[in-house]
């Protein structure tokens, strides 16, 4: 009770909270979830000097405002924006203190799509097998948040980082995601194989956390009907009936019926989580490794 | 049996048939127990069992093909019984697919031990056999099925555990809880759990 608690003032489109997910419970249907840019999650909780696992605050596009109800270190990572503390201007990519009952706010994205908002104690919302993601396939975990949402904050873990100039990649203007193929690449025509990894695509606004959506060419299949369920992977690239790649991100279902014609490496997935509607898309060919 | 790589980390293995599946799903558990491998995920499924988090795919994948797989043990514990009124509002559908009276469905499906072959669409749903008929999907699906609907498609059996979308033939509906995260096990439901309905009086 004596921890701090975090009051959200503005939701903003979509904004959740996020850890590292719930992977190994595929084989009861409960989607993996977690953070979509894992590298900038963990950039800001190291910030605060958060535990890795601790929860943050994942936004899409415009951001949010909270007032923490006690002084706390917070951190903005992910897709650039302006912050501001009751309206003066802060600092976006390091830690940062935030006065009890001040207002901190997330502005509209410069690049990018998601923003993360690391808390010192971090976020502490009851965990649902073991995490506190909201999975907006399965509705596991926290409801999205929504004006008036009152946080728990957890307790502050260790004195913070001293890390004084964070790396932070710019989100791509062009997407390149490398591919290993199969494991149904069988179920199309060798043109649309060629097709696949020649064509550029672009980011679809129908993208959401269960899958990076595309249009382009249309793949064919060479193989009629539907596939009898199977396991799907985090990063697969599965076709539906309208033939345009759908790559799979953390709230992806854990069984489906439609081909995956080949999976994206995983380093290359946090690009994909910050790649906005109308980014180009290049499938590139890579062979296994493992 | 053939396994094929999906990225560089995870193996789908594909074998001739569910019974197959669930068989090898049993024996990929009781491996991964023996610390044979290691794997974040095993996820049976339709006709194959997907292998998530492996170190070294294509090392498992070679010596896959030396392993005997022992049928599926028809053990006596473990069965879950769900009870069930049997009132379902596509009774008279599965009735004529099946050239049966409608009061005839409920007898043939309480008759039938199932097992869970596999999970997906949603936490706690399973994906029951065992039933020795099928049903098509209905044409057009309800946009919204409420929780605990005991459903039939294709060959198999499902309980919603919660409301959803959906487009299986409801024959009845049970009060058991399906999911609950609170609880341990959260599902009622898992991978290769017997399960029994019992049909309760008229409502």
């Amino acid at each position: 009770m004596t921890d701090g608690a975090l009051v959200v003032v503005r939701a903003g489109a979509l904004t959740t909270v996020q850890d590292r997910g719930r992977p190994g419970h595929a084989h009861l249907g409960v989607p993996r979830s977690g953070v979509l840019d894992a590298p900038a999650a963990a950039l800001v909780n190291r910030l605060v000097g958060n535990h890795a696992d601790a929860a943050v605050l994942e936004t899409t596009l415009n951001g949010c405002s909270v007032r923490p109800r006690s002084t706390v270190t917070v951190a903005v990572g992910g897709a650039p924006c302006p912050v501001t503390v009751d309206g003066r201007p802060a600092a976006w990519g390091a830690a940062l203190r935030v006065p009890g009952g001040a207002l901190l706010d997330l502005g509209p994205v410069r690049s990018g799509v998601r923003g993360y908002l690391a808390v010192s104690g971090g976020v502490a919302v009851e965990p649902v097998l073991g995490s506190r993601s909201t999975d907006l396939l399965s509705g596991l975990g926290p409801a999205p948040l929504t004006d008036g949402t009152v946080l728990p904050l957890g307790p502050p873990a260790a004195p913070r980082a001293r890390v004084d100039v964070v790396p932070h990649p710019a989100p791509p203007a062009a997407l390149v995601l490398r591919v290993t193929r199969g494991p149904r690449d069988d179920w199309f025509t060798a043109a649309a194989l060629r097709t696949f990894t020649s064509h550029p695509y672009t980011v679809s606004a129908a993208s959401n956390r269960i899958g990076l959506r595309t249009e382009g060419p249309a793949l064919e299949r060479a193989v009629a009907g539907e596939l009898p369920s199977e396991g799907m992977v985090l990063g697969g690239v599965q076709v539906p009936p309208d033939g345009r790649p759908v790559v799979f991100l953390a709230d992806h279902p854990t069984t489906g019926g439609y081909p995956v014609i080949a999976v994206v490496h995983p380093a290359d997935l946090p690009a994909a989580a910050q790649a906005a509607p109308g980014t180009p898309v290049r499938f590139v060919a890579v062979r296994h490794q493992g | 049996m053939r396994a094929l790589p999906v990225g560089d980390h995870a193996l789908l293995i594909e074998v001739a048939s569910g019974e197959e599946a669930q068989a090898l799903h049993a024996e990929l558990l009781r491996r991964r127990a023996t610390g044979e491998f290691t794997a974040t995920e095993i996820v049976p499924a339709a006709r194959t069992v997907l292998l998530d988090g492996l170190d070294a795919p294509s090392r498992l994948a070679g010596r896959l093909a030396s392993w005997e797989v022992p049928p599926v043990p028809a053990r006596a514990e473990d069965i879950v019984e769900i009870r069930v009124h049997y009132d379902g509002p596509d009774l008279a559908d599965v009735a004529a697919h099946w050239g049966v009276a409608e009061d005839e469905v409920a007898r043939i499906h309480a008759a039938a031990v199932f097992r869970v072959a596999f999970c997906g669409f949603a936490p706690g749903f399973g994906y029951l056999t065992g039933l020795p008929r099928e049903v098509p999907r209905r044409a057009t699906p309800r946009t919204a099925v409420p929780a605990g609907s005991v459903g039939l498609a294709g060959p198999y059996t499902g309980v919603y555990p919660r409301s959803s979308p959906g487009g299986w033939q409801l024959i009845g509906r049970t009060d058991a809880v399906l999911w609950d995260h609170t609880r341990d096990p959260a599902a009622l439901l898992r991978p290769g759990v017997r399960v029994r309905f019992i049909p309760m009086g008229a409502p």
